[in-house]
């Protein structure tokens, strides 16, 4: 099983390193929109501390979002997903392999460049810790949940927007306790609640997402 | 080994067929014949587990398909309509995911011998994007000949796109499978010969 999942996660490894393009293209997106905040609303470091975690989370989910869509539409164009689903390792692996893949490209990087881009919004150093925390333990949430989006809108004409609105509603618990244990440390507050919260978002999705994943690439390919 | 009963098939409102009944066992071919859009891709697809019939039963060795998944999934080998081949990686490596996929992973040197087979030796390290649809469709079947183990074999017009020499190369591969004892049901506009000790052909839509 162990075997079927590390196959799973060095292809799609593999897949992404032969199209770069694809992969920096929704880093350099989140680089730019934070980017864009401090620029736009001017060098006010209170204003621009209050506001922090609210825009590099925003910009982390849409990133996310924006990666979503290339999970599994590839693989369900060319025929792969039918194999994957007939494959010799339960579908469950699969899926989960496809995840981790997917953070690993998308989730990972976000939480690695949002503490450099943080930098921006003259957030101390111990918020962007938090910060850095929170990314970690919420972006495989959005891969979790985004799976589930990808692959009910899999064939659909005009998938992009459908799974924006299907996905989007369902994110607003990350960021709420996401913003929420940043802005914590910034009025000198404890974050654990947030993160505590948001970590108990990570164990439902770990349970739920790869099951609904399963079947709606079931339903897909039906 | 294959018990299909009372089986029928809906593709939105347009029942294709209803009632069919087949049985397969060692060393059985199925034919599956018929105009376009009769229902043999569904049909294999159904076999297959891959959508749901609407009515009826597929059993494999006594026992439900749906029930059996993985079980059923590892003594299967299912080559539909598209190649399932990735144009960024090589024939090699495609061929490699592909095996690791049914659970059967091989040695370098037997996917080196199996592509050498196919008649696409030369072209293993090429990425796929640079191969005909003729050589896109050789890397997909390269899979059958290392897949002597598997019992069933479900091929969904294996020949299309594939010249005089490979098509011979592929009827030797179902006919060494079925002399092993192994079962093939097949698709195909073509006539093609193959040796079966047992044979049986479905017409669809007729």
């Amino acid at each position: 099983m162990l075997g079927g999942l590390n196959t799973i996660i060095a292809r799609d490894l593999r897949l992404s390193m032969r199209r770069r393009g694809d992969v920096l293209n929704h880093l350099v997106f989140f680089v730019i929109v934070v980017t864009l905040f401090p620029l736009g609303v001017g060098p006010e470091p209170a204003l621009l501390r209050t506001m922090a975690p609210g825009i590099l989370w925003v910009a982390a989910l849409l990133a996310a979002m924006l990666s979503l869509q290339r999970l599994f539409a590839a693989d369900f164009a060319d025929g792969t997903l039918e194999q994957m689903l007939i494959s010799a390792h339960p579908l469950g692996v699969i899926v989960v392999g496809k995840t981790i893949a997917h953070w690993l490209l998308s989730g990972l990087p976000l939480t690695l460049l949002a503490p450099i881009l943080g930098l921006q919004f003259d957030l101390p150093q111990k918020a962007l810790g938090v910060l850095t925390l929170s990314l970690a333990i919420g972006t495989p949430v959005l891969s979790l949940i985004g799976g589930v989006g990808a692959a009910l809108t899999l064939g659909v004409r005009g998938g992009g927007v459908l799974l924006a609105l299907l996905v989007l509603p369902l994110y607003v618990p990350v960021l709420i306790f996401g913003t929420g244990g940043v802005g914590a440390v910034l009025s000198g507050m404890s974050p654990s609640a947030h993160l505590s919260l948001l970590g108990a978002c990570l164990a439902i999705s770990c349970v739920v997402g790869p099951l609904a994943t399963g079947a709606a690439l079931r339903l897909a390919c039906d | 080994m294959l018990e299909v009963s009372g089986l029928a098939c809906e593709r939105g409102d347009v029942r294709l067929f209803s009632d069919l009944e087949f049985v397969l066992g060692e060393g059985g071919l199925l034919l599956v014949q018929g105009p376009n859009g009769s229902g043999k891709t569904s049909l294999l697809r159904l076999v297959a587990g891959l959508s749901r019939p609407a009515a009826g039963s597929i059993r494999w060795r006594g026992e439900d398909i749906a029930e059996l998944r993985e079980g059923f999934a590892r003594e299967l080998l299912f080559i539909g309509h598209a190649n399932a081949v990735k144009d960024e990686l090589s024939a090699e490596e495609n061929l490699a995911i592909a095996l690791e996929l049914c659970g059967r992973a091989a040695t370098p040197a037997a996917r080196a011998q199996a592509l050498e087979r196919i008649g696409l030796a030369a072209r293993a390290r090429l990425p796929a994007r640079y191969l005909s649809q003729g050589q896109k469709r050789r890397v997909a079947l390269a899979r059958l000949c290392l897949a002597a183990e598997v019992p069933l074999w479900i091929l969904d017009e294996p020949f299309a796109a594939l010249d005089a020499r490979a098509l011979e190369g592929v009827v030797e591969l179902v006919d060494g499978h079925l002399a092993r004892g192994g079962a093939v049901i097949l698709t195909s506009h073509q006539e093609v010969a193959i040796a079966a000790p047992v044979r049986y052909a479905i017409a669809l839509g007729i």
